[in-house]
């Protein structure tokens, strides 16, 4: 006959395999750290409340960035200050699931300040883990929003001064003014008291998400021994001497009893209607419009397209993808471009292929598209031998020095000029490199347009561009 | 025939390579009957170790301890569960 046992939990992996190194029993946490402990609470309220097959915890950036290598549910690893958005979006996709955003003082009230301060305010139905530890813990120590006054950190050598760094954030005091929240409370680890009460309001927090009742959130001050070069009990201590004061614990909002549960309607799309809102149903039934496989040295191009912002080098990019992918190729479109709407340089990289694809990188083209001098200059010694590049003969002044590769000179934008728009230049190129290729057919391409081409009266006048650069290549 | 020992109730177990001597358990152990082995485990610590008896299964070591596999608590069956 035997009681009770307290034993590792269920939503734990027995064996921590996505750790790397020998070591897959331990954490990678220091000694006397608050992280273990808020992840054991955290843990054996996902095993009580039988939610594990439905939780999905958001590791922040910060020391428990890799809390999936930990916990046996649903894992995201988001970027810095982004666990709330990112939950926001986990929850609505799913709001049967359970999401846990569990984020430190740097992540949340520093960079992510904004993020935790409006998903709190829309009310969204998730538990936030706050983990308070008055520093940047990953980083070595520097100084966070929740450094305390006077405090000495690696970038406040002689201490936190309120006239230089403002006062320390009080996050769930700001955040319980808002009217969404339902239940925010302040714990700390510290001894078995404190830690159980903190254990208790874990639980409420989720529990508010199971019952529906919308946002909750946990701040634990929790102890750093490593960053505040101190034994685990002193740490323990110093929480209880210092940071207790100015963080006072309680609970700051609870509307969890007079709460009405909300569960958001199902909205369930289909691909129709999806495709509708998106604008591609117009085009759909003309897919597969695949032709003989292009010649073997024309195959599986990497492509790099480049010119000046404005050439529409982004749109002949996506007008391959998507016509590539149409002919059922698998395809990537990478853009590169500086923050110029017209001007500057712009390049894209795209890949068609036969096989599913690793990388959307392409550092050494088979196919180059340059669009005007730099482009030329800067990318002409990346292609691969053997390559192809096509070139704007109209703007570039120069034909490529490499003697081991295939040249089109196309003057693109006299061609366009002619046509009565220089902006289709691009289409001419794009009408010569799948003419000179074969790898995808006029029909697929043009059957892209409306996807990319705004105004459609001027559909008619890339499809003609497109035919020029054709003529061009076979004439 | 087999002898079985009778478990000792309540009781906890430490797992010493899981254990990283932060002490913890130690200090916040009420009827103190945790002590840091004189030994060392393969990470370089001394590992947490139950000294055998004296053990009242109030479950704090367990909650304090931050490591999640490191300390079992074996509690004594509540009235209730007794038959």
């Amino acid at each position: 006959m035997s009681g009770k046992i307290l034993k590792k939990a269920d939503a734990f992996y027995d064996v921590y395999e996505r750790k790397p190194g020998a070591d897959k029993l331990t954490t990678h946490y220091c000694p006397g750290c608050g992280h273990g402990t808020l992840h054991k609470i955290i843990a054996e309220a996902i095993d009580d409340f039988g939610i594990k097959d439905r939780t999905i915890i958001i590791s922040p950036v910060g020391c428990s960035v890799f809390a999936y290598y930990y916990f046996d549910c649903g894992n995201v690893q988001s970027a810095h200050g982004r666990a709330p958005a990112v939950a926001t979006g986990l929850k609505r996709a799913n709001p049967e699931s359970i999401v846990i955003s569990y984020q430190g003082d740097g992540d949340i009230a520093a960079i992510g300040g904004n993020n935790i301060l409006q998903a709190a305010n829309r009310g969204e139905n998730i538990t936030v883990i706050f983990v308070n530890n008055a520093i940047y813990g990953m980083t070595g120590g520097q100084m966070a929003p929740t450094t305390l006054l006077g405090q000495k950190t690696m970038t406040t050598p002689r201490g936190r001064n309120p006239h230089n760094e403002g006062y320390p954030l009080r996050l769930s005091e700001l955040l319980s003014t808002l009217e969404s929240p339902v239940y925010i409370e302040r714990v700390a680890l510290t001894d078995a008291k404190n830690v159980l009460k903190a254990r208790k309001a874990v639980r409420k927090a989720i529990k508010c998400q199971i019952e529906n009742k919308g946002f909750s959130m946990v701040e634990a001050l929790s102890p750093c021994p490593s960053g505040w070069r101190a034994t685990p009990v002193e740490a323990r201590k110093w929480i209880e001497e210092k940071m207790m004061p100015y963080f006072k614990l309680g609970v700051y909002k609870d509307n969890t009893k007079g709460k009405e549960p909300y569960i958001p309607p199902k909205e369930e799309f289909t691909t129709s209607e999806i495709e509708k809102i998106i604008g591609i149903a117009a085009t759909k039934g003309k897919e597969e419009v695949r032709i003989e496989p292009p010649a073997a040295r024309y195959r599986n191009p990497a492509i790099k397209i480049a010119g000046f912002g404005g050439q529409g080098v982004l749109l002949l990019g996506e007008a391959l993808a998507e016509g590539g992918m149409r002919a059922g190729y698998h395809v990537t479109w990478l853009p590169s471009y500086g923050p110029e709407m017209r001007g500057g340089t712009a390049n894209c990289q795209v890949i068609i292929s036969d096989d599913p694809i690793g990388s959307p990188l392409v550092s050494a083209p088979d196919v180059l598209i340059a669009m005007n001098r730099p482009s030329l200059d800067r990318f002409e010694p990346d292609v691969k031998k053997g390559g192809l590049i096509i070139f704007n003969s109209s703007l570039i002044d120069r034909r490529p020095q490499r003697a081991d590769v295939e040249v089109i000179a196309i003057p693109a934008t006299e061609i366009a000029d002619n046509l009565g728009n220089t902006r289709v230049a691009n289409m001419v190129v794009l009408g010569s490199y799948i003419a000179k290729t074969g790898i995808l057919t006029k029909e697929a391409v043009i059957s892209t347009f409306p996807i990319f081409i705004k105004r459609r009266d001027l559909i008619p006048l890339n499809e003609e561009a497109v035919q020029k650069g054709i003529d061009w290549v076979e004439g | 025939m087999e002898h079985v020992l009778e478990e000792v109730l309540p009781r906890i177990e430490i797992c010493e390579e899981e254990c990283k001597g932060c002490g913890l358990c130690i200090h916040y152990c009420p009827p103190k009957v945790i002590e840091a082995s004189p030994s060392l485990n393969s990470h370089g610590y001394h590992p947490a170790h139950y000294k055998g008896e004296g053990c009242i299964g109030c479950g704090i070591c367990f909650y304090i301890c931050p490591e999640p596999g490191a300390i079992t608590v074996y509690m004594k069956p509540s009235k209730g569960e007794k038959r």
